[in-house]
């Protein structure tokens, strides 16, 4: 009996690989639009759309099909329509170059929307100023690979995000480059994703928003020049590995914003010129290690709302400021950093300095409190302070200290 | 006038004082820039040396100089010459020599090791620095015939300007906490060429941190052309300005 029933499930699987067809869509085919192609097609078939300029309107995927574009065939939005809507599960659309969609207040129309569907994959696509980009809604194990998205907006309001996602579960978000759009990459109530070696840059608003959407990895990506860097918010067990995180600049800008985030890991990221790399509030049981802080304005900024922090084997070099914090409550632990600007001793020679290193200095709770204070930086009586500060801690948080700072830079 | 500056130049030169200001000079710049591992730190030390030690030889070697070549200014002003021409005379011819002292000295080794945008700031602050703080010297030295008493007050103005000055914008700040002083700063921060030249230092060194709010403030101001062509007339003024007023007590002076 058993035996039957897997003869009889490889005929089904052979004979339905036999009926799979390739319609091809193009001026001197029949179908002339991809929206006759679709409505030819059957389950499981491939188009082939050979290039050119479609204006379909808004172009509807209803069957599970493969939709394939040669040579990037233009789907245009004449600034109207939602270009393409999946709705079908086990779709694959690849290869297009789509153009101008609809700007709206109160649809949210995209380049390619997912409506609740599941194993969608759409990769090596191009996205050209539209408002929102790829939009994932209530979709599950979707992968989005490969893309790149344009716009060129100028105001928030005039400009959706590049890839947004909204209630999804076990998406792939990977190799995409994004900019010019509100927010690069949109993550609200995702989860089990992961977000790997795309590039957002130039955006709008942040490179990377991200809310309240638990155990998700971000890992090699690249955020660079984003209006307001990238923000974590509100979420439970998230990883981030391995980023970089560039020039990002302006007094509400930061490397990353963490709010209310706890149970995270933040592992090998490379912090450089930004405002802030890292502004913490309220985040709790986060490990920090073997991140490179170079050149920030502050390396970290850390407010006494954090809890259970460890930070450990970081590079702290050539930052304005390597640690802000607001308060004098400390419940976070600072150990084996190096810090360029520690100026301990190593007795016993075992690359571990013998005196611990105060990263807080008293010029950055001053600004903290003063901002316009920023005028006397580096001025003689601001060392003056700080010296005094050092050897008598009395603005600065006492218990802020790294016990064991380490002698030299670790190679990350 | 050449002449008497010629003069006073090579006199000056002629002083090892100068020459071992020069040395000094060169030798630590070329011991901060080889010692420290990053070049960033080095021009930091480099930033502490032109806004606390240059003034402070600068006013104060003035100052001596002034008062030693009583006897000569009285020589010359009995010959049929100007008096605004003897005062200007000595003014260019202290601040040549220091300039060209902080130039050789701390300038070259500068221009070798770190030939960037915050280098060649740092050296335009520290000649401007130089000549600003003769010309201050020089009001000191006019002010009053008492050789110590006008030491005493060329060293005053330097702590002023390099401290007290800042303790006071401190204590302004904390106590109008409440308003937005930010557009104030930059009005207030012309007021001492110190804090001008560090400020205009820190926008090419700290980029990153003064690119907060009050930082963009200053980054609007100073850091576009605009801003850089008035802080630099600022700095200007505050040559001229000392230097006309000692001149005004100068042409009245009973010497």
């Amino acid at each position: 009996m058993k035996t039957i029933a897997i003869l009889l499930l490889c005929i089904a699987s052979i004979s339905n690989i036999a009926i799979s067809r390739t319609v091809m869509v193009g001026a001197s085919h029949i179908d002339k639009t991809i929206r006759s192609g679709i409505i030819n097609a059957n389950a499981h078939d491939t188009l082939l759309v050979e290039t050119g300029i479609y204006h379909e309107h808004n172009l509807v995927i209803d069957k599970p099909i493969v939709v394939i574009g040669i040579n990037h065939p233009i789907i245009e939005g004449e600034h109207k329509y939602e270009n393409v809507s999946i709705k079908a599960d086990s779709v694959t659309f690849s290869g297009f170059s789509i153009r101008n969609s609809g700007i709206s207040s109160i649809v949210d129309y995209a380049g390619i929307k997912i409506h609740n569907r599941h194993h969608v994959i759409i990769v090596n696509n191009i996205l050209e100023d539209c408002f929102f980009g790829i939009y994932s809604q209530y979709s599950v194990n979707c992968i989005i690979k490969n893309n790149k998205l344009i716009a060129h907006q100028e105001q928030e309001q005039q400009s959706g995000n590049g890839i947004h996602c909204w209630k999804s579960d076990s998406l792939q978000i990977v190799g995409n480059t994004i900019t010019g759009h509100r927010d690069g990459i949109y993550f609200e109530f995702v989860t089990n994703s992961i977000i790997w070696r795309n590039v957002s840059f130039g955006n709008i608003r942040y490179g990377l928003h991200f809310m309240f959407s638990n155990s998700d990895t971000y890992a090699a990506n690249v955020f660079e020049k984003n209006g307001a860097g990238v923000a974590v918010m509100f979420s439970k067990k998230v990883k981030m590995y391995h980023n970089y995180f560039i020039e990002n600049w302006g007094d509400a800008s930061y490397g990353i914003l963490l709010k209310e985030i706890s149970d995270s890991y933040i592992d090998g990221n490379y912090f450089e010129r930004n405002t802030s790399g890292i502004f913490l509030e309220g985040v709790s049981r986060v490990e920090m290690y073997n991140n490179d802080f170079t050149e920030n304005g502050w390396g970290l900024k850390i407010q006494a709302s954090c809890m259970e922090i460890v930070l450990k084997n970081n590079n702290f070099r050539g930052n304005t400021f390597d640690v802000g914090t607001n308060g004098s409550l400390v419940l976070n632990t600072f150990e084996n950093n190096y810090w360029d600007k520690y100026e301990g001793y190593d007795l016993n020679k075992d690359k571990i300095g013998d005196i611990p290193y105060r990263p807080v200095s008293m010029f950055s709770m001053v600004v903290e409190k003063n901002p316009p204070a920023m005028m006397l930086f580096r001025s003689l009586i601001t060392t003056l302070m700080d010296r005094s500060e050092k050897v008598i801690p009395s603005l600065t948080p006492e218990q802020l200290k790294d016990n064991h700072p380490l002698m030299k830079p670790l190679r990350l | 006038m050449i002449k008497i500056i010629k003069y006073i130049l090579l006199d000056i030169l002629r002083n090892k004082m100068v020459l071992g200001y020069a040395v000094f000079l060169f030798a630590i710049t070329f011991t901060v820039f080889s010692l420290e591992d990053s070049t960033q730190k080095g021009l930091l030390s480099m930033l502490n040396l032109v806004l606390f030690i240059v003034p402070l030889v600068s006013v104060i070697f003035s100052t001596i100089y002034v008062y030693n070549s009583s006897e000569f200014i009285e020589l010359l002003v009995s010959q049929p010459l100007k008096r605004s021409r003897i005062w200007l005379s000595i003014f260019v011819g202290l601040a040549g020599a220091l300039s060209l002292a902080f130039f050789a000295g701390a300038g070259l080794p500068m221009l070798f090791y770190e030939p960037s945008a915050t280098g060649l700031m740092l050296l335009l602050m520290g000649l401007l620095i130089s000549v600003i703080f003769v010309a201050i010297a020089m009001l000191a030295a006019v002010h009053t015939r008492d050789k110590a008493k006008g030491i005493g007050f060329a060293i005053l103005l330097w702590i002023y300007f390099s401290l007290l000055f800042d303790g006071l914008v401190l204590f302004l700040l904390f106590q109008f906490a409440d308003y937005p002083l930010e557009k104030a700063m930059i009005g207030i921060s012309a007021l001492n060429p110190i804090d001008l030249g560090r400020i205009l230092v820190l926008l090419k060194m700290d980029v990153s941190a003064l690119m907060g709010y009050t930082g963009a403030v200053f980054k609007e101001f100073y850091g576009t052309d605009k801003g850089l062509i008035v802080s630099l007339s600022v700095m200007v003024l505050w040559i001229a300005l000392p230097l006309l007023y000692s001149l005004k007590k100068f042409n009245r002076k009973d010497l």
